[in-house]
């Protein structure tokens, strides 16, 4: 496709107008407030439930042995796999030097922010004393005792620690010139000074603009293997543990794999009706959803490569208890849960082989969702399928999700989505320096 | 031209017009130029003299730090203050240690990075001179600016505008005080 990036007519003037006035000009639209309410309210939910929970304990979920790890461990790696992508798509296309990035980066970099932030509160109020989180952290305490540093617990706290930390530093670093732009063009003293305080006085001399890009091509670059380190770890949780289904070497590439699909599942669900709603089919045109719904379509191979793996492996290996697993996630309890998964992650994502379908919005938002689904339950039956059915028949269980197990899992999209809605009012959704630079390129301009 | 002045501020139409300006300058023995741009245009910063770009050897620094202090907070902890045999691994289980290290080796590179960033560029500043001009507003949407700061040895306010305005900028505006 040789779509353009950026129409030939856009100028820095009118590319810096179309994307600030969104945030200073545009009233707030009705559809906007239907949308923040019922994020509210979902959130109010989750608020709720966390109030019950810190009152009653973790027994208001369908948690049990064996299943002590269900919805909110499935939640928790869900919602951190779906901010990689937008890591993934901020640096590594930075470093590809794919200028079709440019439209993408920002809104892909909040998606990651919020993503991670509420996914960090799944094994907070998993603990069951969750008040008590920061043990987890070394520090000098008068209990003279450190964290289990062999544990890959502690290395997973030092993951999300880590990823939430750079993720918001990438992303408020990317906003400075941006917000410095929101400064000059505010027309209200309010919004002057928020937006003033924020840009930390940007200027862009060129010493400062120098040091800023140095900056940002190595955050860049440390962003990258830094996603596939964190959900390494997040797999790690569960190849260390010996129970058959999780003990893999397997577990580290495939998890970042499927972090990659979920993660390009939920950029296009955001995309679409941003793109939609703020008229920027300027700006994100078919030729970056056509990308997107691309890079969808590869992560997915790599996914089902890693479930034919898994089941091979599992045979091959000959180990009884594996073999019975592998039997038992084809044909057990949870059955209908691995074949709705092949549903929508092997046999959904095939029809973006074809140039029409990536074309047809309605069909990528349509097969978007059902990868988000689909990897989500991906998560719920790695989690449950493997510890219903452990070594010993007389402690197999099922699993029973409780209406609070359902609450928090809404309530989280909930939560992310008011975060996302509250970014779109008052943030730049797309990142103008940027764009004026790739507008400069495409020009031909340059030193 | 008030006393207390910080000089000229001229408005180039677009990057190469700024280019060329800055290059005129510098060849006239202006050191004291200040380029602002609504994106980073390459080379400016050279044609306007030396520039110190520490944020990469900061980079290292924090993530050496990082690394090779979460390595030593766990060696000291599992294996100075508070030894425990799991199942008879040695106490120094490096290979257990690299995951939190590497984590916090990129935590502190970032952190180090991005404060070493505002460090050099002066930032974060509440006000600065240029804020006092209405025509400064536009560098955040499509303005290319040169300051020729009074502080330059060369300065001379009335040739400074005759050099200024013989690069036939868009328009030119004194920097108060």
């Amino acid at each position: 496709m040789s779509q353009p990036l950026l129409a030939p007519r856009e100028t820095d003037a009118t590319i810096t107008d179309a994307v600030s006035d969104l945030v200073l000009e545009r009233p707030t639209g009705r559809l906007w407030l239907f949308a923040f309410a019922l994020a509210f309210l979902l959130t109010a939910l989750l608020g709720s439930g966390i109030v019950w929970l810190l009152a009653r304990g973790v027994g208001i979920w369908g948690l049990n042995i064996p299943v002590a790890w269900a919805f909110a461990i499935a939640n928790y790696v869900w919602w951190i796999a779906i901010g990689m992508a937008g890591t993934f798509i901020s640096g590594g296309l930075y470093l590809a030097r794919q200028g079709w990035r440019n439209a993408l980066n920002r809104y892909a970099e909040a998606m990651t922010v919020f993503a991670v932030a509420v996914s960090g509160l799944f094994p907070i109020l998993h603990l069951g004393r969750p008040w008590f989180f920061y043990w987890l952290a070394p520090y000098p305490d008068r209990m003279g005792v450190w964290p289990q540093w062999r544990s890959s617990l502690f290395w997973d706290f030092s993951a999300i620690v880590a990823y939430l930390l750079v993720s918001i530093l990438y992303f408020y670093v990317g906003l400075i010139p941006d917000l410095a732009t929101l400064r000059d063009r505010a027309r209200t003293r309010g919004k002057q000074v928020f937006y003033g305080l924020l840009a930390l006085g940007w200027r862009g001399e060129a010493r400062h603009w120098q040091r800023y890009e140095t900056l940002n091509l190595l955050l860049a670059a440390m962003a990258v293997p830094l996603v596939f380190s964190v959900h390494s770890m997040v797999a790690l949780d569960f190849s260390e543990g010996l129970l058959p289904g999780w003990h893999s070497t397997l577990f580290p590439p495939f998890f970042v794999a499927g972090a990659l699909f979920s993660g390009f599942a939920m950029a296009l669900v955001l995309g679409i009706p941003l793109r939609w709603c703020y008229g920027l089919q300027g700006f994100i045109t078919e030729r970056h959803l056509d990308n997107l719904a691309k890079l969808m379509l590869a992560a997915g191979l790599f996914v089902d490569y890693s479930y034919a793996a898994e089941l091979f492996t599992a045979f091959y290996s000959g180990d009884r208890y594996e073999v019975a697993h592998a039997l038992q996630e084809l044909g057990g309890a949870y059955a209908w849960v691995y074949w709705t998964i092949v549903g929508c992650n092997v046999v959904a994502i095939q029809a973006l082989w074809s140039a029409r379908v990536r074309r047809s919005h309605a069909a990528l938002f349509v097969i978007a969702l059902l990868v988000l689904a689909g990897m989500w339950l991906e998560r719920f039956e790695l989690i449950v399928a493997s510890l219903y059915h452990g070594f010993l028949p007389s402690s197999f269980g099922l699993f029973y999700p409780t209406l609070w197990d359902l609450a928090f899992l809404a309530g989280s999209v909930g939560l992310f989505l008011l975060l996302f809605l509250l970014f779109v009012r008052l943030l730049p959704v797309l990142p103008m320096f940027e764009l004026r630079k790739l507008r400069a390129r495409l020009d031909g301009e340059g030193a | 031209m008030s006393a207390g002045t910080h000089g000229w501020l001229a408005r180039f139409d677009g990057a190469q017009a700024l280019l060329v300006a800055a290059r005129e300058l510098r060849a006239l023995g202006y050191t004291r130029l200040e380029a602002y741009t609504p994106y980073a245009v390459e080379g400016l910063a050279e044609v306007l003299g030396p520039v110190r770009n520490r944020i990469p050897l900061l980079v290292l620094l924090g993530g050496l730090c990082g690394g090779f202090g979460t390595l030593f907070l766990q060696w000291y902890a599992a294996v100075v203050d508070y030894p425990i045999n799991v199942g008879g691994r040695p106490d120094a289980s490096w290979p257990a240690f690299i995951p939190a290290a590497l984590e916090m080796t990129i935590l502190f590179a970032a952190a180090f990075g991005v404060a070493g960033m505002l460090l050099a560029n002066g930032l974060p500043r509440l006000n600065h001179p240029l804020f006092g001009l209405a025509r400064f507003e536009a560098v955040s949407r499509d303005g290319f600016f040169l300051w020729l700061r009074a502080d330059d040895a060369r300065f001379d306010a009335r040739q400074a505008r005759a050099d200024l305005e013989r690069l036939a900028p868009l328009a030119i505006d004194e920097v108060g005080a």
